[in-house]
């Protein structure tokens, strides 16, 4: 796969937030408004790009054992960074986007990138990849933003719209919005992937990036 | 102080959700609550975690952190402190009481790194929470880390039951599966929505 193709994969067909179903917490919660979706999706891009490059300069050092711990410590070196100067830069969508920009450290796609592409392939592709899969999730944290802030509050990016600040549908801003909202969107990727008879995004051990490490065979057992 | 806990318990458990208000938690909610005993399995096991982590970070934060001027080391020194205890809580488990081991355990290593965790932490430290003067911090923190996991555990297993319903009924195709789990969290979140206030006007 040449470095083209580790970009665009992340855009549509590996989406991260809509069809690989990482990175649920903060879609669903900064996506209230366009401007903290647009500040969380750069926070997060620079983040990802930063350890992905990190991690796979690393790779050969780090012990294969103590990998997990030793991603989390790069990644949350890079958000402190990255919220510090969020503090002092853009002060507004720090107090914006409040817990959620720390919680950037437990964000699926970074620790899911680290383990499944950064530590196996080579530093341009990391950095691909990562850009890739940052366009992705920016693309579907501001197409959800964009939804709920234009029916929901009759604006966009703060800029209210003529016709549709009279009939705004104040829910869709608040929490069972953001679920109903975030269902639709699966739902029309859904649509449009089946014709390409790709597999359907399911929530579950598959999808998670800790699966490796944890007892999965454990709690599937489990459930059946 | 009474008062205050009352108020505490039912905020964190009813109107601030953890993971219905606020999206905190949400793979492991939409992740495991196919089942009913899986989904009460694993908000026990959110439950103990919580505390056991609230139980150690709020120190480090209060007496080693604040008192060196390194706050801005605590999202680093916070994600390991957690993966570490849960490490150590899931091997003594597993030593000493197998039995709980076998239906606990399981859920400890997907706790890791659940975002819940470490929101719980970080809240129970903020300007609004220490400024309750007539508790004690600690107790106060301790206590907000119970109420928010039992909100866990609440949402899971009332989802769990809507889940069972769902599993039966056939929606639109594009709609399978994840979709229509996220519509159905939505209906849920919308009944939560309901308690909006109720812990203000409890004592008026």
């Amino acid at each position: 796969m040449n470095n083209t193709q580790t970009l665009l994969k992340g855009i549509i067909k590996e989406n991260p937030v809509l069809v690989l179903l990482l990175g649920t917490c903060p879609t669903l919660a900064v996506t209230s408004d366009v401007k903290s979706a647009v500040g969380m999706a750069a926070a997060a891009a620079i983040v990802l790009i930063l350890s992905n490059l990190a991690i796979s300069l690393l790779r050969n050092i780090i012990p294969d054992k103590v990998r997990i711990p030793c991603y989390i410590v790069v990644i949350a070196g890079f958000v402190t960074v990255v919220e510090m100067l969020m503090h002092a830069f853009f002060p507004e969508i720090y107090s914006a986007l409040g817990i959620f920009l720390s919680l950037i450290v437990v964000n699926c796609i970074i620790l899911g990138r680290a383990e499944m592409f950064a530590s196996k392939n080579g530093v341009v592709a990391s950095i691909m990849d990562g850009i890739g899969m940052a366009i992705g999730f920016a693309i579907a944290l501001v197409a959800m933003a964009t939804i709920r802030e234009v029916f929901g509050a009759g604006a966009f990016f703060g800029i209210e719209i003529p016709f549709l600040k009279d009939y705004t549908i104040p829910i869709l801003t608040s929490a069972p919005g953001g679920f109903f909202v975030f269902g639709l969107l699966i739902a029309i990727v859904n649509k449009f992937l089946s014709k390409k008879r790709k597999p359907k995004a399911e929530f579950g051990c598959e999808g998670c990036p800790s699966a490796n490490s944890c007892n999965k065979t454990d709690c599937e057992k489990e459930a059946e | 102080m009474f008062k205050d806990l009352i108020i505490i318990i039912m905020t964190s458990v009813l109107v601030n959700n953890y993971v219905l208000s606020r999206f905190l938690g949400i793979c492991p909610f939409l992740g495991v609550s196919k089942k009913t005993n899986q989904a009460f399995g694993m908000g026990v096991a959110v439950i103990l975690v919580m505390m056991m982590a609230t139980l150690v970070t709020w120190p480090i934060q209060r007496y080693v952190l604040d008192a060196f001027g390194l706050e801005y080391l605590q999202t680093i020194v916070f994600i390991l402190v957690i993966a570490a205890l849960v490490q150590l809580v899931e091997m003594f488990l597993k030593k000493v009481i197998p039995s709980l081991h076998a239906s606990l355990g399981i859920y400890l290593p997907l706790i890791t790194t659940n975002c819940a965790v470490l929101g719980v932490c970080k809240n129970s430290l903020t300007e609004e929470m220490l400024t309750k003067a007539d508790t004690p911090q600690f107790l106060y923190a301790m206590i907000y880390a119970f109420a928010s996991g039992l909100g866990f555990l609440l949402a899971m297993v009332l989802f769990a039951g809507v889940r069972n319903r769902i599993a039966a009924s056939k929606p639109p195709k594009a709609f399978e599966g994840t979709p229509i789990t996220l519509i159905s969290a939505s209906i849920v979140a919308l009944a939560f929505f309901g308690f909006g206030g109720i812990a203000e006007n409890l004592f008026k």
